[in-house]
């Protein structure tokens, strides 16, 4: 399936290291990029017969140097048991980058061997990129208006 | 998952600390075997035996863990490194990155298609120009549209001036960090040189926002070509110096070749992108291999190096400058004359001479300005060359005015992943080197 003229393949979890494998084999050398998005409040979204939208979609960018392209495969993973399993075995470059995702979205990845945050805290609550977790704000005191004292 | 809890702060540590622990590098008997072999920058599948080497190193009591960064000025910024030595020489390192993390990917949720230039440019801060420019083209092909010529050139022309700024940055650094301080006057006098041209173009030195959805904020101003000409005639003359300062010097040859040494199969493995990837002889660049705007009809060279150490990726960035002085020369010739912006009224404001007018035009202007366009939904991801590597933006929109996810692909933040590699087994002076032949830039790393 194409968009924007971009190949993209939807692939089932469970598939996911087997497909990214088969495709390091046939050219698909690099991985470029891992990421996430969160369809919370966008949950409807074009997607072809027989794939079921879940809530979050973890989002794999292959590149093949010898066709010159690029393909994008869509994982879809559920809230309730956000759980992927990782690249990183096929691909030690994706490590630093299911980290972000796991930082950002809460998505694990299986058979990491170092899923820690990377970019906030270790301590921090929540995940910042899930669209429920609110866009933080400082109050900003006016003039005139009564003081917190 | 590791074991974490190796020094766990305590009940009562102050609330206003934040805490990394899990994050950092532990001693060996604590830390899981693939950890330690991602440390000591393993890369390619290994035979037990090596990597039953590779994970038994010296005793934890013989070896010290200590930490270079986040605060130190050969880090580029606030890179961290943990660093595991054995005397002199690095045996692990680790980085720990998120100290100049600003949510930037979250913030591009909140702002317009207009406004997000703003936010992006900020990332990778030498080298803004791809940054807009890759928002831009993301937003662009979502929305179907077709930039007119003389957009297209202006683009590769900024691209390319900003090219050099970031070069002569890293060759600044490179220098700097190596101990030559003339270098780095240098280097710093050329960039300098550079964004006076960029501030005559768009109005600022840094973080220009001029690369807009649509094409660009203002046309090139009068007597651009004569700027530029100046600036590229100089640059030969001073490059030459540059050769004669660090390249032919045997004190600089010391310290780079055979330094952090890395080969095409683990490059592509750790996912690393432009001057390092090319460093190890892969020709590798989107300019040429995956061409946008107008690169297509620039006659230029892919600089590649032949080892991969830190001279070939000094040597590759040196040599760029030169090429990025021969497209500029060919963007002088070739400008057309024409629009600089898509004149659609529902993307790029109308010219300010009909807002005086036209009400019709008033109209546009104000609604692009207060709640923006809306871009058909869809996901893209885009990416360029930029002085580091592929800059990519993956790009979903829901139909609204605003990205619904907005993501970057920093080089930078890819890149990193290989220093374990280049470090191990160097002594903790190559160190220095070794991160600055990376050329991370921390705001991109952290976002």
């Amino acid at each position: 399936m194409t968009a924007f003229g971009q190949r993209v393949a939807f692939v089932d979890r469970d598939r996911l290291v087997e497909t990214v494998r088969t495709l390091r084999h046939e050219g698909w050398i690099q991985c470029l990029d891992v990421t996430g998005v969160d369809y919370l409040t966008s949950p409807r979204r074009s997607l072809p017969a027989g794939v079921a939208p879940e809530r979050f979609e973890v989002v794999v960018t292959l590149i093949n140097h010898t066709l010159g392209e690029r393909l994008r495969l869509r994982v879809q993973v559920p809230e309730g048991d956000p759980e992927v399993p990782s690249l990183f075995n096929e691909h030690p470059g994706s490590e630093a980058m299911e980290r972000e995702v796991f930082d950002m979205f809460g998505i694990s990845f299986s058979g990491h061997p170092d899923l820690t945050r990377i970019l906030m805290p270790e301590d921090w609550k929540g995940h910042p990129l899930r669209k429920d977790y609110a866009v933080g704000r400082i109050p900003v005191q006016f003039k005139d208006a009564p003081g917190p004292r | 998952m590791t074991v974490t809890d190796h020094n766990a702060p305590a009940a009562n540590a102050d609330p206003h600390l934040t805490d990394e622990s899990a994050q950092e590098m532990a001693p060996r008997a604590l830390t899981g075997g693939v950890e330690v072999l991602r440390e000591v920058g393993s890369v390619l599948r290994l035979s037990e035996a090596d990597a039953q080497a590779l994970t038994t190193g010296p005793d934890d009591a013989e070896t010290t863990i200590i930490n270079m960064g986040p605060q130190h000025p050969s880090t580029h910024g606030v890179l961290r490194l943990m660093l595991e030595l054995d005397g002199e020489t690095v045996l692990r390192t680790k980085p720990v990155i998120g100290y100049l993390h600003t949510g930037m990917e979250k913030t591009g949720e909140q702002l317009t298609y207009l406004q997000g230039g703003t936010n992006v440019t900020r990332m990778d801060y030498a080298s803004p120009i791809f940054n807009e420019l890759v928002f831009c083209l993301a937003a662009e092909q979502l929305l179907g549209v077709e930039l007119p010529p003389r957009a297209v050139w202006i683009r590769t022309l900024m691209c390319e001036l900003n090219r050099l700024t970031s070069h002569f940055l890293f060759l600044a650094t490179n220098g700097m960090d190596l101990g030559s301080s003339s270098m780095m006057i240098y280097g710093w006098r050329e960039r300098e040189e550079g964004l006076r041209i960029l501030e005559s173009i768009t109005g600022l030195r840094m973080n220009h926002n001029f690369i807009r959805v649509g094409g660009t904020a203002a046309d090139l101003p009068d007597g651009w070509q004569e700027k530029l000409t100046a600036y590229l005639d100089s640059i030969p003359a001073r490059l030459e110096d540059y050769e004669a300062l660090m390249s032919y010097q045997p004190i600089w040859r010391e310290r780079l070749q055979g330094v952090g040494v890395i080969t095409t199969e683990e490059a592509l493995a750790l996912g690393a992108t432009g001057p390092i990837l090319r460093s190890t002889g892969y020709a590798w660049d989107l300019r040429r291999s995956m061409p946008y705007l107008a690169y297509d009809q620039l006659d230029f060279d892919v600089v590649v190096g032949t080892y991969g150490d830190s001279y070939d990726r000094y040597a590759i960035r040196l040599n760029e400058v030169r090429e990025s002085a021969r497209i500029l020369r060919q963007c002088i010739e070739q400008m057309p004359e024409g629009d600089y912006r898509l004149q659609d009224k529902k993307v790029t404001p109308p010219p300010r001479g009909r807002i005086d007018e036209s009400m019709e035009a008033l109209i546009h202007h104000f609604k692009i300005f207060t709640e923006g366009f809306k871009v058909p939904e869809g996901e893209v991801y885009v990416a360029v060359e930029s002085p580091r590597g592929e800059l990519g933006c993956y790009l979903v929109s829901d139909g609204s005015a605003t990205p619904y996810r907005m993501h970057i692909r920093g080089p930078s933040f890819v890149n990193l992943q290989v220093l374990p590699h280049l470090m191990q087994g160097g002594l903790i002076a190559d160190a220095v080197a070794i991160i600055s032949s990376v050329d991370p830039i921390m705001g991109e790393v952290d976002r």
